[in-house]
């Protein structure tokens, strides 16, 4: 059996690594989920030029590989006189990317509320957009916290891509760390078990945020 | 139109397809009145409500509140809404919001009452409905009958000149009616203005000053309740409500 080892000086690295890790993955996850309610919104509640626009974009970006529209991003933009830096590529393709998954997520939860809700909104003499906003809304975003956790967790793990356009996030330190100690195994085991850490922390947090925010009597613990 | 008049609507048609759901309908509320709507499923009495505050638009016709045209495509539908109570067969309370907030919805975002003073009024509402206790609980939280004097309660809040009633006992469990129905019962002695699909013939006896009998997307015949039940000029006006009354029962 071959001798494993493990090196402190490696674990600075790695943390500098996961911190751009988490800042791709929150700041796309942002991105997507402003544009990703937008979409949703056109899709739901939107007509002509406003539907079918959100809905191209929707299938577009489920349609295509993630790694197309990053090295779209990153190598093809340029000539078209934009040069992006690797990191602002990887956010950009990955926010874009995201906010369609985000989107369809939210169209989903957003028609399963009951006819009754938006019906009895207007009856009141809400307009079409404040029954959005205080009827609609609030309850879709309740609901859609279980299959966005999904959303979240992927993108974690996918930022990974970003080392296709040189970012050095986690998995890029921790390709090259590997490489240079001729370590891939024990490099590789560490980095699975930072990526393993941060989804179940993840996962419990977006878990607490879902018992917080439900609707008393409703439904049962999940 | 006279001006005690508070309610007018006139020649309402609506299809669905080719299904002429709504044919030419025409009544007229006055103020302080009780309308029961009755007649067979199907036969276009919820699409005649929903007309009425274009919650559905009705293809033809046109409605009248308090002398300002409903349908008139300059009308701020959102302010008529207001003032048009609605009262749904399956309660529609907004299920993420307790019973207190339910009823102060609109008046925070559409009145923009200060807090208090909507909290005031809400909790007037739930105390003429009997759940001023309830006032924290949420929709899946209270039984039917509760759940309906809520929604009453949230119809009142907004001081509407008129409520519209879309059969609010027929989703509920027959011990739970009567709750709802004595509600129901104060408002009309009270002197609001109601129009009422149900086919609580009690309740219809009791509190309508008018039945209308619809069928097929028509009004088939009016008139207060003790000639309908006594003497009908429509032979089918005389069969459904025998029909009805053996279903549903005389009491409540
Ligand atoms: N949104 C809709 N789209 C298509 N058809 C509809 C729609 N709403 C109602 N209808 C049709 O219109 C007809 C009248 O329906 P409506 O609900 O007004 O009847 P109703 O008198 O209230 O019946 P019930 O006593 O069963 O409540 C029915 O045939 C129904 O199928
Ligand atoms: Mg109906």
């Amino acid at each position: 059996m071959p001798q494993l080892v493990f090196k402190w000086e490696w674990l600075p690295k790695l943390a500098q690594g996961l911190t751009l890790t988490a800042e791709i993955t929150a700041t796309c996850i942002a991105i997507g989920i402003v544009l990703g309610l937008i979409l949703a919104l056109g899709r739901v509640y939107g007509r002509h030029i406003f539907y079918w626009l959100a809905s191209a974009y929707v299938q577009f970006f489920r349609g295509t590989p993630l790694l197309v529209q990053l090295l779209m991003v990153y190598y093809g933009l340029p000539s078209w006189g934009i040069s992006l830096s690797p990191f602002i590529s990887g956010i950009l393709a990955m926010g874009l990317n995201t906010a369609a998954y985000q989107a369809e997520y939210f169209r989903g939860a957003i028609q399963s509320i009951k006819a009754g809700q938006m019906l009895a909104a207007r009856s009141i003499g809400l307009s079409r957009s404040q029954a959005i906003r205080y009827v609609i809304l609030p309850q879709a975003l309740r609901l859609v916290i279980p299959p966005w956790s999904n959303e979240l967790i992927y993108m974690l793990k996918y930022s990974s891509i970003v080392y296709m356009v040189t970012v050095m996030d986690l998995m890029g330190v921790a390709r090259v760390i590997a490489a240079r100690n001729f370590r891939f195994f024990e490099v590789f085991i560490i980095t699975a078990l930072i990526y393993l850490a941060l989804v179940l922390i993840i996962s419990w947090l977006l878990r607490l945020l879902e018992r917080r925010v439900k609707i008393p009597g409703l439904g049962a613990e999940r | 139109m006279a001006s005690n008049v508070i309610l007018k609507v006139e020649d309402i048609h609506k299809r669905y397809g080719r299904e002429e759901v709504l044919r030419g309908v025409s009544f007229s509320l006055f103020k302080g009145e009780t309308k029961v709507i009755i007649g067979p499923s199907g036969t276009g009495k919820s699409t005649l409500l929903r007309c009425i505050n274009r919650l559905t638009p009705p293809d033809r016709g046109r409605v009248w509140l308090d002398g300002v045209e409903v349908s008139h495509p300059k009308t701020n539908i959102n302010k008529i809404r207001a003032a048009i109570g609605f009262v749904f067969q399956d309660f529609n309370l907004f299920t993420h919001l307790n019973a207190l907030d339910n009823v102060r919805l609109g008046l925070l975002k559409i009145k923009r009452l200060d807090k208090k003073k909507a909290t005031e009024i809400a909790m007037m509402e739930l105390e003429r409905v009997g759940l001023a206790e309830k006032a924290k609980a949420y929709p899946a939280e209270l039984s039917g009958g509760q759940q309906q004097r809520v929604s009453i309660a949230r119809a009142l809040a907004m001081d509407p000149k008129v409520i519209l009633f879309d059969e609010p006992t027929s989703a509920l469990d027959p011990e739970l009616i009567g709750e709802v129905l004595e509600v129901m019962t104060d408002l009309a002695r009270a002197g609001m203005t109601m129009v009422v699909v149900s086919h609580e013939m009690g309740f219809a006896r009791s509190v309508a000053d008018e039945i209308i009998f619809m069928e097929g997307g028509v009004i088939v015949e009016q008139g207060s309740p003790e000639q309908l039940f006594t003497n009908p000029r429509q032979k089918r006006t005389g069969e459904f409500l025998r029909k009805i009354t053996e279903l549903y029962g005389e009491a409540s």
